[in-house]
Order: structure tokens, then C-alpha cells, then sequence
């Protein structure tokens, strides 16, 4: 394990009374994009500041290339962080800015000059080296923080919350260009963020955090299609919850019965035997939505619930159907493929079809 | 770019009662004293016809003297205040919130004593037989004993009774210890006017400081900056208008300083407050005293005022160079 590249062994950091960080172990590949999500107060931060040295774990190592760094003060780790409010230093130039990590490491002057220079101008800000950073706008603060940080090659990259502060565009615009960033150094990334369109467009991987632990750990298609728990499920993306026990088993598939909703057919891909309790989630966009029943070629082995619609939202995209199933609210995304107006409108107080595969559907919390 | 835009109507109305009264009591009276000093005068204290002979009887050798000792003792004042008041302003900016008023609170407080009464009481604590002297004799006594070794390299000036500074002789001086006390003394007008002085130093920084956003310490750290040197090219920098506010504020009642030399410095100590205190209201020469004091400001403003014009020189060259190195970054740049 301390051969990774970067390492948390049972790290455990408490406030007072609360837990911030509670046993953490994880890895971190070289090179990664990694990123910590979850809710605010979830630990995530915490985190952070024991990799840049800022706290120091109650309990637990922290091991980068196989060195112990628990112990090490922020200046002697490789390690720079990219602040949220990016803590540019205002009585500096941009220059100056960026020149502080090599500087303080004395390097010689032409090296210092090749370097800032050849980061300016990747960053694109070289016509704006010798401004203050208050004249600068939040995405181009944005880009020296993070050309400072990464100046001198850290090992480790920190970033925290940092496309928070800025506006919707500027956001979209800023993760294409951290990406390519990230492509162009290779230095590992690890990303801290509350949004999960932020991390689920960048990471290699993601561990998802609650309460001051991991969730789960994995690449961003499989914590969506594959939620560990009840909590990654519904943090990451919109799902439907159905509670139940598992009624009678039929091969792959078995089939789960809920209070105030017909059985449901599921894929039983964790083996799981008769009468065991599940929470399985299906996603909105999986659950199709239509006035009549789904043809019968379309294979006979389909969840099919006669229901009623009870809001609808527009959202352009796709349209977010609010439907009464049983005792159920359930929701449901239709896209628009076609345009709207040739289809035959679905409105409130239709009587329609819910139908899903039971491919479709995912035993998230086994109890 | 904002500063060169004119003023407007609106900015020029606020600005003018405060315009009016500094012209009223601030202008026209230093005039007036400049004034003063072209008149010779009478010899029941008037002012007399218009003449050079008080500048003339200004030539007085001791005069250079105690202008320089006035700024020099006024610089140390200074630097003692600058020097405590930084780690105080720091750390009552990192206080919690409801920490920092109490300080600040605390610190103030003198204020609600009156200030001669405050110098009065220390004319008891710095007395001869008090326990702040008798560390001070230990003091002189370990440090004689700790340059024990160095041959006499000191003229010994000052008389009895002086605290003198200085290294002396091992053989001449325990004597000299024992009859050196702090009071009437400089060493007493120092540490009694960093005393006075020194809330007028930790407000401003303070106030400074607790604007200063103490996540760019942690940035600068984690760049690779070790504390110390994260608080001098950071923390300094960022709070560097306070610092010169809280220079302002103890240098310049430093000069003019009358009140604590005269309980405090005995006659080792006269600075030029007290020479302008003594000609005015003992030797009844009003021109003679307004000549010293005009004396006194041009010696701190001429060398200040060349100060910040060579800073702005300075600045302009700086804003050009950067220019021809914005052009040559764009230059290279575009060619790769």
C-alpha cells in the first residue's frame, strides 16, 4: 500500500466533539485527476488541508511517493494547493505572483524568467503580467492561482472548490480549460467540490464523502450507474427510490415487493436470496413514459405500471414528468429527440404507462 | 487611472469644510509663525519690527545638536513603537472576533488617565530607589562584566547621575553603575514616550491587520514560505499603509515631544520642544521661538518630501521598464 503514490492510511480528524474525517483509507494513482465530492461539512476540505499540511490527522498516516508526510509543514511538501478564494498576494504583480514558489527556492534568475514566462503564456495572460491581481477579472485570477501553484512542478496539485466564485459560463468554460491543463503538465490533480457536473466532467475517479467517510470510490460512470448506498445514489444525479423485500427469485432477475406499489422485476446482480430487504433506484431518464402500454415485442419481462401524471416541468432539454404511481411519486425524464409538437402531448391528469427494464434498475442498500 | 480624473462638483463640496478649517487653523497660523521669525523682539515679550536678527541669533552651536538628538531620539521612539506594536497588531487580529475588542478596548484604556498625570507616575516608578532601577544597575553591572575584556574604548562624557549607554571600562565603570540612574536621563524620555506612544502605533496596524486576509499567510506557505518569511514579504507588505500611518502618528508628536523631557530628562535630555517652551515663556522671544519650530519642520519635511519624490521617480521608471518588458513577453510569445 505505501507503494502508491499517494496514500491515506485510517486518517481520523476531529473538531471537538465532531468527526470530521473518520477513518479514511484511499489511493491515489500518479498522474490521476481525483476528485473528493460531497455535501459542505462532509470532511471533504478537511481532507485537503491534511495533504497541503495546513491540519494534522488525530490519528492516521499520510504517505506521497512512499514518504510519510503527516508530520511535514506546508513548506517542505510538494504539494501546493489552489485556494477558493485563490489568496492571489495583491501587493504583487501577476509576474511576481507566479515567481513566489521559485523564488523562494532560489533558483537562478534566467530559469525563474524562462518559467514564469513560458507559464504566462500557456496560461494566455502574458499581456497582463505586471497588473495587480484587483485588476484582474475571477477567471483570469482563477488562471494565475493555478499557473502559481503549478509553476514549480509540484507533485500534487490541491484544489479547492476553485470554479465556486465564478458564473455558470465562465464555470463551463474554466473546466474545459483545467482539463487540457491537466493533460498538458501531468501532475496529479485531486479536486475538491460539492458539484457533482464539476466532478463527474473531469475525475479519472471520484470518492464520494459523507460524515467524514468514503462513500464510495470509482470512475464517474460506475458511482452513477452503480451507487454504493442510498446517499450516493441520490447526491449524484436524480433517482427514484423503491424499498422492499425481495419477493421470489427467477434466474438473474428477481422480484421485489414494496408496501403501496405492484412487484417490481430487478436484475439480481448481488445474488441476493429471498426475503432479503433492498432499496433499489431507478433513474429518471430510464423510465420511459407513454399514453399506451409498450408493444409486446418490446420482450415481456418489463416493468409496466398504469399511473397518472401529476406535474410537468420543461425543462428544453428533456421534459420531467412528476407521476402518481400506488402510494409512489415518482419522476421521470423524457428527451426531446423529435420536436415536441409532432408528438402527441402528454398532459396532466393523463392516465400513462411507466416501463423500465429491470436491467435498469439498481439494488443500491442491501439491510 | 482613477486618480487622474478630475474631481468632481459633489467631491469638491464635500472636501471644502475640511479645507476651510485646516486653511483657518492650520495654514494661517503656520504662516503666521513663519512671520514671526522675519521680526527681531521687544523686551516685554512683543513682537518687534521686521528683521533677520533672530535668524541670526539662531547660529548658536548647541542648536544642531539638539535638533539632531530630537530626530534621532524621535527615530528611536519610532522604531521601539513599530518594532512592539507589529506582533501585538498581528495577534489581536488573529483573536476571535469578540477577543479583539476586549484588546483593543484594553489597550485604549490608559487614555481615560491624563497624560501628564501617566508621566508623573512613572517619575515614581523609575526612582532611584525603586525596584525598575535596581534592574537597571543589574543590567549595567552584567553587561560592564560581559564586555569586561574590551580595552577602553569609550571617553567617558557623560557626568554623574547620566545613564549613559555605552561601553566603559572595566576599572571606571562599576563605579559609574552604581551612580547612573534612568531618570533625568534619555534613557527615561525613550521608554516613557514608547509608552505613550505606543497605542498610536498598534491602532493603525490593527486596524490594518484586521482587513488583512490571513489566507494568503497559508498560501505563501504553501508555496514554500517558511512563517517568518511569509510574515515580512506578506503580512508586512499587506498591512504597509497601517505601518505608515502608525510611523506618522509617533514620530511626529515624538518631535514636538515636551512634556516627557522636561519630568523625565532632567538636563541630560533638553530637546527642542523644550528650548521652543523656554525661549517662548522664559525668555519672552516669541520670534526666536517660532524660528525654532519653523527650524524643526523644515528639518523633518524637506528630507520627506525628497524622499517621496525620488519614490515617485522611481515609480514612473519602474511603470516604463515594466512596459518594454510587456512588449518584448508579447513579442516572444507570438513567435513560438
Amino acid at each position: 500500500m505505501k507503494d502508491d503514490f499517494l496514500v491515506f492510511d485510517h486518517v481520523t480528524k476531529r473538531f471537538g466533539a465532531l468527526t470530521a474525517v473518520d477513518d479514511v483509507s484511499l489511493t491515489i494513482k500518479k498522474g490521476e485527476f481525483f476528485s473528493l465530492l460531497g455535501p459542505s461539512g462532509c470532511g471533504k476540505t478537511t481532507l485537503l488541508r491534511m495533504l497541503g499540511g495546513f491540519e494534522r490527522p488525530d490519528s492516521g498516516r499520510i504517505y506521497l511517493e512512499g514518504n510519510d508526510i503527516t508530520d511535514l509543514p506546508p513548506n517542505q511538501r510538494r504539494v501546493h494547493t489552489v485556494f477558493q478564494n485563490y489568496a492571489l498576494f495583491p501587493t504583487m504583480t501577476i509576474w511576481d505572483n507566479i515567481a513566489f514558489s521559485l523564488k523562494l527556492a532560489k533558483r537562478p534568475k534566467g530559469e525563474i524568467e524562462e518559467k514564469v514566462d513560458s507559464i504566462l503564456d500557456m496560461i494566455q495572460m502574458s499581456e497582463h503580467a505586471w497588473k495587480h491581481p484587483n485588476q484582474l477579472s475571477g477567471g483570469q485570477k482563477q488562471r494565475v492561482a493555478i499557473a502559481r501553484a503549478l509553476v514549480d512542478r509540484p507533485q500534487v496539485l490541491l484544489l479547492d472548490e476553485p470554479l465556486a466564485a465564478l458564473d455558470l459560463k465562465l464555470r463551463q468554460h474554466m473546466l474545459i480549460e483545467l482539463d487540457a491543463i491537466h493533460d498538458q503538465v501531468g501532475i496529479t490533480f485531486i479536486y475538491v467540490t460539492h458539484d457533482q457536473g464539476e466532478a463527474m466532467s473531469l475525475s479519472d475517479r471520484i470518492a464520494v464523502i459523507n460524515y467524514g467517510k468514503v462513500e464510495q470510490l470509482d470512475v464517474p460512470a460506475k458511482i452513477y450507474e452503480a451507487p454504493a448506498s442510498r446517499f450516493v445514489a441520490s447526491f449524484i444525479g436524480d433517482t427514484n427510490f423503491f424499498s422492499g423485500t425481495i419477493d421470489s427469485i427467477d434466474g438473474d432477475y428477481c422480484t421485489i415487493q414494496c408496501e403501496g406499489f405492484p412487484a417490481i422485476k430487478a436484475y439480481n446482480d448481488k445474488n441476493l436470496a429471498v426475503g432479503q430487504r433492498v432499496d433499489l433506484s431507478v433513474r429518471p431518464e430510464k423510465i420511459r413514459v407513454t399514453l399506451n402500454p409498450p408493444l409486446p415485442e418490446k420482450g415481456a419481462g418489463i416493468n409496466v405500471f398504469a399511473s397518472t401524471v401529476q406535474d410537468i416541468v420543461y425543462q428544453g432539454v428533456y421534459t420531467k414528468y412528476w407521476i402518481k404511481s400506488g402510494s409512489f411519486r415518482i419522476s421521470a425524464f423524457k428527451p426531446h429527440s423529435r420536436f415536441l409538437l409532432d408528438q402527441e402531448a402528454i398532459t396532466w391528469n393523463d392516465n400513462v404507462f411507466l416501463w423500465w427494464h429491470p436491467d435498469d434498475g439498481y439494488m443500491v442498500e442491501v439491510k | 487611472m482613477k486618480d487622474s480624473a478630475k474631481p468632481s462638483r459633489a467631491e469638491w463640496l464635500v472636501t471644502l469644510p475640511s479645507f476651510v478649517w485646516l486653511v483657518l487653523f492650520f495654514a494661517i497660523p503656520a504662516l503666521i509663525v513663519l512671520a514671526f521669525t522675519f521680526h527681531g523682539h521687544t523686551v516685554n515679550g512683543g513682537v518687534g519690527e521686521w528683521s533677520l536678527s533672530t535668524w541670526r541669533e539662531l547660529v548658536d552651536p548647541d542648536y544642531p545638536t539638539i535638533v539632531w538628538k530630537t530626530i534621532r531620539i524621535s527615530f528611536e521612539v519610532t522604531a521601539w513603537c513599530i518594532l512592539l506594536a507589529l506582533p501585538c497588531a498581528y495577534a489581536i487580529a488573529r483573536l476571535p472576533k469578540r477577543w479583539r475588542a476586549i484588546v483593543a478596548g484594553a489597550i485604549m484604556l490608559p487614555f481615560w488617565t491624563s497624560f501628564v498625570v501617566r508621566v508623573f507616575a512613572w517619575k515614581t516608578m523609575l526612582h532611584p530607589d525603586g525596584w525598575l532601577q535596581t534592574c537597571y544597575h543589574a543590567y549595567l553591572h552584567f553587561k560592564y562584566w560581559l564586555f569586561a575584556w574590551v580595552p577602553n574604548v569609550h571617553v567617558p562624557t557623560a557626568g554623574a547621575g547620566q545613564a549613559n549607554d555605552c561601553l566603559i571600562g572595566i576599572a571606571g565603570c562599576a563605579i559609574d553603575a552604581a551612580k547612573t540612574t534612568i531618570i533625568d536621563s534619555e534613557v527615561a524620555v525613550v521608554l516613557v514616550s514608547v509608552y505613550s506612544f505606543l497605542p498610536f502605533a498598534i491602532m493603525p496596524m490593527y486596524t490594518a491587520a484586521e482587513k488583512f486576509d490571513f489566507s494568503l499567510l497559508e498560501a505563501a506557505r504553501d508555496l514554500g514560505a517558511k512563517n517568518f518569511y511569509a510574515f515580512r514579504k506578506i503580512f508586512i507588505p499587506g498591512i504597509w499603509q497601517g505601518i505608515v500611518s502608525a510611523v506618522l502618528m509617533v514620530f511626529i508628536p515624538a518631535i514636538g515631544s515636551y512634556v516627557i523631557p522636561q519630568m523625565l530628562g532632567g538636563t541630560d535630555c533638553i530637546l527642542i520642544g523644550n528650548k521652543i517652551f523656554m525661549r517662548a515663556m522664559q525668555n519672552r522671544n516669541i520670534p526666536h521661538a517660532s524660528a525654532l519650530a519653523t527650524l524643526m519642520a523644515v528639518s523633518v519635511f524637506v528630507p520627506m518630501g525628497i524622499a517621496m519624490w525620488w519614490k515617485k521617480r522611481q515609480a514612473a521608471r519602474d511603470r516604463k521598464r515594466l512596459e518594454v518588458r510587456t512588449a518584448q513577453l508579447m513579442a516572444t510569445g507570438g513567435m513560438e
